[in-house]
């Protein structure tokens, strides 16, 4: 075994070592064990990566955020802790870490009337499933946890069990507010896990797999330097589009954030929940959110490989992140940018726009391969997609009867 | 008999057990949660991963959305005062393992049963895809065309009843209508405005 893998180091160039690092070092940590514990350190090891990276990410992302969005809310964001002890400013990013703390040495309250042993469970049971389906992701070259023959099944599979938590959680707590929060982020779960999951599966459709491994090596190949990735074909800038939208509806991000409306219903189905528990609900949403768009990279924007050819010598999870920390930002400043939706407005959204269009993108995925390589296919596609976008956004315009705005009280 | 089936099966039929004889509806919902989550490691187990995958997503992510969901619009608030178990749950339980037993013993006997275990089958996704839509691509049908006649049925059945008189009579005067609707709204806005500010 180690000497395979110094055999392997001996004909790499510095890029291809430096790419495969964290590979590396993980096989010579593991030689270090005898041969019965070496399955079992592997594993833990490839475990351990997850919740280490992804917590600190999640660390660093808030203060990200809240910086981002106190820029294009025209005011500062956190901009005075930086390392502790010490009179390093690092522009505010050290606030994760008094925000840790506080969160950690909070009273934990739980209602009198609560379900203790359901009120309890439920930040458990969200933040399992969700650290769960970064097992599929891969997030470079060889750098996958399990690669499932079903991953992608897996993924969405163990995404169910989000809505049982938030149920839990609204239920346990005997406030209607909770209640409330419950009830519309099931529904709203629900409703955008059907496009989530149908804009997925063009991917599979053309890749013929649902391993997620085989999905980006088949986004790997360059045609005139540019990189083969599959949100550049109709039908994958259509899903990919669907995907991005059904994703922030179901991390529960602005314009889709009903079931947390501040303004409304307090803080939705975690309105009881203070100390830790508060922080693992805020952990799991943003962990979420994490893991959605991280199956969106695999899926559409060719997951760790590089988008130019010439550009493949940097280190395959230096591209992973890179997208993953764009699509953040992407969700960031959506969340500054637009305002909540109602209710009605979500619901038809998802299920007369949506559905609709993401039906249409598995035809379109279908007749993508049917039709073979040629310039037919991309007129087809494109023609039958962006027709069905007109026909559909006309025919639900003509219900809506808009006029000009016009203001009441604001002249 | 492996360890890890001991304790799935164990954890499987504990929460069974408790889905049936816990008070609260909610907590016994959760039970059959956990129980159908056990069924799923059952089938991981036997490295039928299509299949287990399935039947989290399709239990867990939707069935047990609908139960707990049924159980909230329709429960009253009060937990039953009575006790759990009938008064004959002796004579049931009699009863049921009798059946049981002649059931087992029909199965074990039946000239149907392989004597032998039959190979492992190759169950990847791909070959399940494939018989899919070769060999039982008639009963998917048959299936998909049902659900899509449940899917059409429960719609209808939640529509509002409206006269196909006032849908039309909606769409004409539907300028005139929308102003009303938007009136009372804008109102107590301003007038909500109003009060905060004296």
């Amino acid at each position: 075994m180690m000497l395979e893998i110094a055999l392997e180091l001996e004909g790499r160039t510095m890029f291809e070592t430096l790419d495969q690092i964290f590979v590396t070092l993980k096989h010579q940590a593991v030689a270090f064990f005898p041969d019965v514990w070496q399955p079992l350190v592997s594993a833990l090891i490839s475990i351990a990566f997850i919740p280490l990276v992804f917590a600190t990410l999640f660390a660093v992302v808030t203060i990200f955020e809240r910086k981002g969005i106190g820029r294009i809310q025209n005011r500062y964001g956190p901009n005075r802790v930086g390392i502790p002890l010490t009179k390093i400013r690092l522009c505010g990013f050290g606030q994760f870490i008094p925000d840790g703390l506080k969160m950690l040495t909070k009273e934990d309250i739980v209602p009198r009337a609560a379900d203790k042993v359901v009120h309890f469970l439920a930040p458990v049971v969200l933040l399992v499933p969700v650290l769960l389906a970064y097992a599929v992701l891969p997030m470079g070259r060889n750098m996958t946890a399990v690669d499932l023959d079903a991953g992608v099944l897996f993924f969405f599979a163990v995404g169910g069990a989000v809505e049982l938590s938030v149920f839990m959680a609204g239920w346990s707590s005997h406030n209607k507010y909770s209640l409330l929060g419950a009830m519309r982020a099931i529904a709203q779960m629900i409703s955008y896990e059907i496009p989530l999951i149908l804009s997925a599966v063009t991917v599979i459709m053309i890749v013929g797999s649902l391993k997620t491994v085989d999905i980006v090596a088949a986004q790997n190949h360059y045609l005139f330097g540019l990189a083969h990735w599959f949100v550049f074909t109709p039908w994958g800038l259509a899903g990919f589009i669907l995907f991005f939208i059904s994703s922030l509806a179901e991390s529960n991000r602005t314009p889709f954030d009903l079931p947390e409306a501040e303004s409304e219903i307090i803080a939705g189905y975690f309105t009881e929940y203070s100390g830790f528990k508060f922080a693992l609900f805020f952990l799991g949403e943003y962990l979420g959110m994490f893991a959605v768009s991280g199956l969106g990279i695999t899926l559409f924007l060719g997951g760790w490989t590089a988008p130019f050819s010439f550009l493949t010598w940097v280190p395959s999870y230096v591209w992973f992140f890179a997208k993953l920390l764009a699509l953040v930002f992407t969700f960031i400043w959506i969340r500054g940018t637009l305002p909540r939706l109602r209710m009605d407005q979500l619901m038809n959204f998802a299920w007369k726009f949506m559905l609709p269009m993401s039906l249409v993108n598995i035809i379109a995925a279908g007749a993508w391969h049917f039709l073979g390589a040629g310039w037919l296919r991309w007129a087809f596609c494109s023609a039958l997609i962006f027709g069905s976008y007109a026909i559909l956004g006309w025919g639900l315009m003509q219900n809506q009867k808009l006029g000009k705005r016009t203001y009441r009280f604001a002249d | 008999m492996s360890p890890v089936f001991v304790i799935i099966a164990f954890v499987t039929l504990l929460a069974a057990a408790a889905a049936m004889s816990l008070r609260n509806l909610v907590h016994c919902a959760l039970s059959l949660v956990v129980a159908l989550a056990g069924l799923a490691a059952l089938y991981l187990q036997l490295d039928a991963q299509f299949v287990g995958f399935a039947q989290i997503l399709v239990y867990v992510g939707a069935v047990a959305i609908l139960i707990v969901f049924a159980v909230l619009l329709t429960r009253s608030d009060a937990t039953p005062n009575q006790a759990i178990l009938a008064p004959g749950w002796i004579v049931g339980i009699l009863v049921s393992a009798v059946v049981f037993a002649m059931l087992g013993w029909a199965a074990l006997n039946s000239p149907g049963l392989p004597r032998e275990m039959p190979p492992t089958p190759e169950a990847t996704v791909k070959n399940i895809g494939d018989l899919l839509m070769t060999r039982y691509v008639l009963p998917l049908e048959v299936i998909g065309l049902l659900l899509t006649a449940a899917l059409i049925g429960a719609v209808i059945i939640a529509m509002k009843e409206e006269t196909p008189k006032s849908c039309s009579s909606r769409r004409e005067s539907a300028p005139s209508e929308k102003l009303e609707r938007t009136d009372p709204a804008l109102r107590d806005g301003y007038e909500a405005e109003k009060g905060d500010g004296v």
